[in-house]
This record gives C-alpha cells, sequence and structure tokens, in this order.
C-alpha cells in the first residue's frame, strides 16, 4: 500500500517511536486533564467552615453537591398559619370531653393542631390511631394508649419549647414539633433500647462493649453509652483537671473513657458534623477551648436526660409490649438523632414552632 | 549482572542444602527438619528454609504461645454463641477484655477477666522463653547478644502496658485488650482520659525513634542497593576493608547533606533508633497516670502548649445558613 522507498527508508533508518509517543500520550492527557478540571470544574469540590483559631485545625469539610442537597424532610412541611382569636371564641376545654391540654385553645385552633398531628404522627391511619373507630362523642375516652401517649408528648413538645428554647432555638427561632422527630411516622426513627450485654459468655465491662451494634455506631466502643450518659445521668467528663493527682477510688477509668468515646461518636453521627464543631480536640475538656455549640450541645444532654427520664420512661406500663424494647421491655428512648437525623440543626434549621403558639408553651398560647 | 540490580533477587542458584559449621558449643546439635528452597522466599531473601532449632525455649515458647491462641480465640467464639460464621463477621470487633476495674489486682472469675489474666501469664511465659532462645542461640553462635537486646527493648513496653503499668495503677483494668479494634480503642482512650498523650515528650520521643527508624532504614536500603553494583552489598567486607562502593556511598551522603555515617556505623545508628522507640515509649507510657495524670495541663505548666488567638464558634468565621448553601 505504502510506496516502496519508504518502505526501503523505514527498514534502513530504524527508530523508536515508542518511547515519544507513551510521553507524547502522558503529558498530553495531562494537560488534557488540567483543562477539563479547569474548565468543568472539579469534580468532587469540597467547602468547609472554620470554627476555631487558625493552626488547630478546627474545620468541618463537606462535599458540596451533599451541602448543596437539602434535607428531603424539609418539603414536608406545610405553611399553617393560626387563627389569631379576639377572645370571643369558646375554648376547647368547654366543647368537648376530657381535654386535659390545650385546653386553653379555641376551637378552631385546637382543631387545627389535631390536624396536624394527624400528618405528622399518623397520616395513614387518620384521627382513628388515637380516638379509634367511634363517633365523634366517643373522642374524649383514653381508651387506646395512643392518645393518652400523644397528650404526655403534646406536654413534653411544651416543655421542650418553653424550658429548653436555649437549645431548641439556640442560634434563632426553631423549635420543636412532633414533625421535628416523627416526620409521618407513629413511632419516631432513631429511637433507641437498651441492648447489653451485647457478647455471650461474659459479664461486666466485656459483656457490654467488642460487637458491631447500632448503639456502638457499628464500632467497638461500649454500647451502653446512651444507657449510662442520657438516662442514667452518669458524669461525662474523665478528665483530671490539674496535671498531677492523687489517683481516688472511683476515679474516671480508661473503661469511662472509651464510653464517653461511644457518646462521643454518636454525637458526631447524629448531627453529621465531627468532633471540632464544639471542641478544641488538643483538650478536650478544656471549657476555655470549646465553641458556643459546645454549650447547645450540653443543654441537650440534660434536656435529653430529661425526655427520657421524666416522659418517656414512665409511658413505659402504658405502651403495649411490641412498642417495647425486644431485649429489655424497655420504653423507647430519645436522644440527639431522634430529633437531629444526622443534620446539625433538625429540619436544617427550619422554623417549626412559628405557626403553632400552642405547642411553645405550657401555658396559654400567645398569638401575634 | 544487571539482573541483580533490582529489588527482588532475579537469579537464584540452587544446590545441595547449606548446613552450616559446627563448633565445640554444638550449634548444629538438635537441628531438626529436612531443609526445603522456596522460590517465593529466594525473592527476597534466601530460598533455603530449614533446619531448624526448636530446644526446650522453643518448645515452650511455642507451646504457651499457641494456649494463650488458642485462649483469645475461644474466648471470642464463646462471645459469639460458637458461631463459626459470626465469629468471622465480628472477629475484627471481638476481644478478650482485661478484668474491670472491680476486681483491682484480684483474680476475678473467668467469665470477667478471668481468662485474660491465665492467658497473659502464658504469653508472658511465651514471650519471655523466646528471648531466652534468642539470646541462648546467639550464645552458641559466639555471637554479640545485639538481637536479644532488641527484642528485650520491645518486651520492655510489652511489659510495662501488661504488668508493670497495671501493677503501680493497683488494677488490671488498666492492661490493653486482645482484639484488634478493642486495642485501639484502648489507644485512643488511654491517650483522651490523661489529657492527650501527644503532650508526653517521651510520647514524642518514640514518635521520633519510630519514623527515624523508617527514615534511616529507607537511606541505608537505598544506599547500599545503589552501590551493589560496586560491591557495596558485601557490607561486612566493606567494613573491614573499605572500597570504592563504600567510598561512593559516604561521598553521597556527605556532599548531600553534609554528614555521612560509616559503614560500620550506620548499623548502630539503626540499632539504637530501633530499640529506643519502644524504650522512651515505655517510659511515656509508664509515667501516665502514675506520676502524671493530664499530659495537655503539664505541658501548659511546662510552656510548650501555646494558646492560639481567635475566636471559637463557626460564627465567627460563616454562618451555618450559608455553608449549607440556604443563604437567601
Amino acid at each position: 500500500m505504502l510506496p516502496n522507498w519508504f518502505n526501503v527508508w523505514n527498514k534502513e533508518n530504524p527508530t523508536n517511536v515508542y518511547g515519544p509517543a507513551v510521553l507524547v500520550g502522558v503529558l498530553g492527557g495531562a494537560i488534557f486533564l488540567a483543562i477539563m478540571i479547569v474548565v468543568w470544574g472539579q469534580p468532587a469540590a469540597t467547602n468547609s467552615l472554620q470554627t476555631g483559631p487558625r493552626g488547630t485545625g478546627m474545620s468541618m469539610a463537606e462535599f458540596t453537591r451533599d451541602l448543596g442537597t437539602p434535607d428531603p424532610d424539609i418539603a414536608e412541611l406545610s405553611e399553617n398559619e393560626p387563627y389569631i382569636p379576639d377572645g370571643s371564641e369558646a375554648l376547647a376545654k368547654d366543647i368537648y370531653s376530657n381535654v386535659q391540654v390545650l385546653g386553653d385553645v379555641t376551637e378552631d385552633n385546637f382543631n387545627r393542631v389535631m390536624a396536624a398531628m394527624t400528618e405528622w404522627v399518623a397520616p395513614d391511619q387518620g384521627c382513628a390511631y388515637c380516638h379509634g373507630d367511634g363517633d365523634i362523642e366517643t373522642y374524649g375516652e383514653d381508651t387506646l394508649y395512643t392518645k393518652v401517649v400523644a397528650r404526655r408528648m403534646i406536654e413534653m413538645t411544651q416543655n421542650i419549647n418553653e424550658s429548653w428554647e436555649g437549645h431548641v432555638s439556640a442560634n434563632k427561632q426553631v423549635g420543636v414539633t412532633c414533625m421535628t422527630c416523627h416526620r409521618g411516622q407513629n413511632v419516631p426513627s432513631e429511637v433507641w433500647f437498651k441492648i447489653d450485654p451485647v457478647n455471650e459468655a461474659t459479664a461486666g465491662w466485656p459483656a457490654v462493649q467488642n460487637r458491631a451494634t447500632p448503639l456502638s455506631q457499628y464500632t467497638s466502643l461500649p454500647s451502653n453509652a446512651l444507657e449510662a450518659y442520657l438516662l442514667n445521668y452518669e458524669r461525662i467528663g474523665v478528665h483530671d483537671l490539674e496535671s498531677r493527682v492523687a489517683n481516688e477510688p472511683g476515679d474516671p477509668l480508661i473503661q469511662h473513657a472509651e464510653r464517653t468515646y461511644s457518646l462521643m461518636n454518636y454525637f458526631a453521627n447524629s448531627l453529621g458534623r465531627n468532633c471540632v464543631l464544639c471542641h478544641n480536640t488538643r483538650a478536650f475538656y478544656d471549657t476555655e477551648q470549646v465553641t458556643p455549640q459546645w454549650s447547645t450541645a450540653s443543654q441537650g444532654i440534660a434536656m435529653v436526660q430529661e425526655i427520657n427520664n421524666d416522659y418517656l420512661v414512665p409511658l413505659t406500663d402504658v405502651l403495649p409490649a411490641d412498642r417495647l424494647g425486644p431485649m429489655h421491655g424497655d420504653a423507647p428512648k430519645a436522644a440527639c438523632k431522634t430529633c437531629h437525623k444526622g443534620y446539625q440543626q433538625p429540619l436544617q434549621g427550619t422554623n417549626v414552632i412559628k405557626d403553632w403558639p400552642e405547642l411553645a408553651t405550657t401555658g396559654v398560647p400567645v398569638y401575634e | 549482572m544487571i539482573e541483580y540490580q533490582n529489588i527482588f533477587t532475579q537469579v537464584q542458584v540452587r544446590g545441595p542444602a547449606e548446613m552450616g559449621i559446627d563448633n565445640e558449643n554444638n550449634m548444629s546439635a538438635e537441628r531438626i527438619g529436612q531443609p526445603g528452597f522456596s522460590n517465593l522466599a529466594g525473592w527476597v531473601g534466601n530460598a533455603q528454609l530449614g533446619p531448624v532449632y526448636l530446644g526446650w525455649t522453643g518448645l515452650i515458647a511455642l507451646a504457651t504461645g499457641m494456649l494463650w491462641f488458642n485462649i483469645v480465640g475461644l474466648s471470642m467464639l464463646a462471645q459469639v454463641g460458637w458461631s463459626i460464621p459470626e465469629f468471622l463477621r465480628q472477629f475484627f470487633w471481638l476481644a478478650l477484655e482485661p478484668p474491670g476495674p472491680e476486681w483491682g489486682l484480684r483474680m476475678p472469675p473467668l467469665d470477667q477477666g478471668g481468662w485474660y489474666i491465665i492467658s497473659s501469664l502464658f504469653l508472658l511465659v511465651s514471650v519471655s522463653t523466646w528471648w531466652l532462645r534468642s539470646y541462648l542461640l546467639a550464645q552458641e553462635h559466639k555471637m554479640g547478644k545485639h538481637v536479644a537486646w532488641a527484642f528485650g527493648a520491645a518486651i520492655w513496653l510489652f511489659l510495662v502496658l501488661g504488668l508493670f503499668r497495671p501493677i503501680l495503677m493497683g488494677s488490671w483494668s488498666e492492661a490493653v485488650p486482645y482484639g484488634i479494634f478493642p486495642h485501639l480503642d484502648w489507644t485512643t482512650a488511654f491517650s483522651i482520659r490523661y489529657g492527650n498523650l501527644y503532650y508526653n515528650p517521651f510520647h514524642a520521643l518514640s514518635i521520633v525513634f519510630l519514623y527515624g527508624s523508617v527514615l534511616l532504614f529507607a537511606m541505608h536500603g537505598a544506599t547500599i542497593l545503589a552501590v551493589t553494583r560496586f560491591g557495596g552489598d558485601r557490607e561486612l567486607e566493606q567494613i573491614y576493608d573499605r572500597g570504592t562502593a563504600s567510598e561512593r556511598a559516604a561521598l553521597f551522603w556527605r556532599w548531600t547533606m553534609g554528614f555521612n555515617a560509616t559503614m560500620e556505623g550506620i548499623h548502630r545508628w539503626a540499632w539504637w533508633f530501633a530499640v529506643l522507640c519502644p524504650i522512651t515509649g515505655g517510659i511515656g507510657i509508664l509515667l501516665t497516670g502514675t506520676v502524671v495524670d493530664n499530659w495537655f495541663i503539664w505541658a501548659q505548666e511546662h510552656n510548650f502548649a501555646p494558646m492560639y488567638d481567635g475566636s471559637y464558634g463557626y460564627e465567627n468565621y460563616g454562618s451555618y445558613e450559608a455553608f449549607i448553601g440556604q443563604e437567601k
């Protein structure tokens, strides 16, 4: 095909074409890649938010494409403005029987809250989930456990918004409603039960750790951290606050540090953040090297302890067996992830309380 | 001989098995096993495998070591209800844990750390007799005891972690669990409990010698491979009869960084860096919780933990809304 002189010339002048070809290919490929990154952009771009002084490495890095994706549950929220009462309306406690909470709410607003709760907690079952299949006259009866629980949960929501405003509205008004935890489900996701012991043929410390469980966040750390700290009020700090101290019986030990680490791991995963949202990790204990979020989280710990001990655990006898824990028959309990669901602020800081003054206070709702 | 200029040995000379010489210490007595050859071993070392000296030290070390190994493994298996699939699935999570703090230095029931104490005793015997084996065999060969003392440095750290420090702290619960992830949990928790081990100067020294060992090994290995073409791989000959290989290697480093080790001295550098890593590390562990309880505060008191200027909290550097792309 090729002219003969060309073949002869090639035979007489053997040249290694592979070396230059590889060089040109590699260089050309690299230049092409560089141009594409410049023109099309970094495919795995990250963004970060600094949380502490320069030089401490306090920065939270996230993929830009994750940051640009809002929490899908935000779309489930809907505007529902309250009816501003003029003082002449009849109140729920005067119209309906057995209204123990929300009694000071006007009829229109009472029904508005009831309808919303149905959407938040039992969208499939409707009013019957709490009030049964009877006529409207029977709605005052407390025959179903769901209604008794719901009443207590309304009280809990009101208490959270009123007493724990520093946590749930730390930076701006956010608040909580049933939706913050329930998200359209009868039982919120991310509730927890006691699961220890997790190991057979052991007792004591070896029995509560070294298994991949949801409560240990699938680490080998202890699985009883939530139980110890968010239910039983055990001390979370493990550090000595002087460089040299005399060791006393009952001092925190390495085991307690491991259990604390398990709790902190849970915190981090619940918020989708890492240690440096709150701590300067070179000195975890040092309250002079923490962020304001550390204070918010500390209030959250106390809040969850109250939620569990004052509201959820007392419901143990009210709940049917299939709502109780599989191992110890204990009541479902809450913790950070029950509300946060992996976001630094639940529903990414959407103000959920603004339409619900009825749930914002234990007293008479204030409409503005 | 360009075939030798490679990370892997590409030419393997195969003759009758090398049985070695004997001496008046009966150096070759009690060697057992028929020697064999492995191509794979030959790529990176001597292709000949065996014979091997077992002896009483080897027997005891292997027997007690296997006992430790089996106690740990069977304890893990018992924890998953003797289920082999679950054992494989959870293997990296499982551990034989030391007794809880409530037992102090007493012997707890078997399921609460008793097996840990028993297995640790076997491990102690195993490691000790293996050390003795390295010492006695060096003696038979009329060698220096450098290997035994280097191994002893590692044993020092092992004893600090599992014996000396728990006794000083008055509790076996201070010891390290036998498990893949759990021993890493212990390491993290140990550092956090005592206020950040990075501020422990002996921990810092240990890291210096660890990374230093890696650096020295890379420099030495590379240097010898680079002068193999001049006979530099015959290091012992080069030590007592310096040739062009040593000259070139020495000049290379002196002209690169102003200083060079000698053909003999580089091995002293390497040996000391290696043994000082566990020696300094062991000192650091031994002081933690016994002498110093919070290394960060200790470092502040000794003026090497500076405070950084700047605000804490993301609101000083940006906003949550802007970060998640909700800024209106």
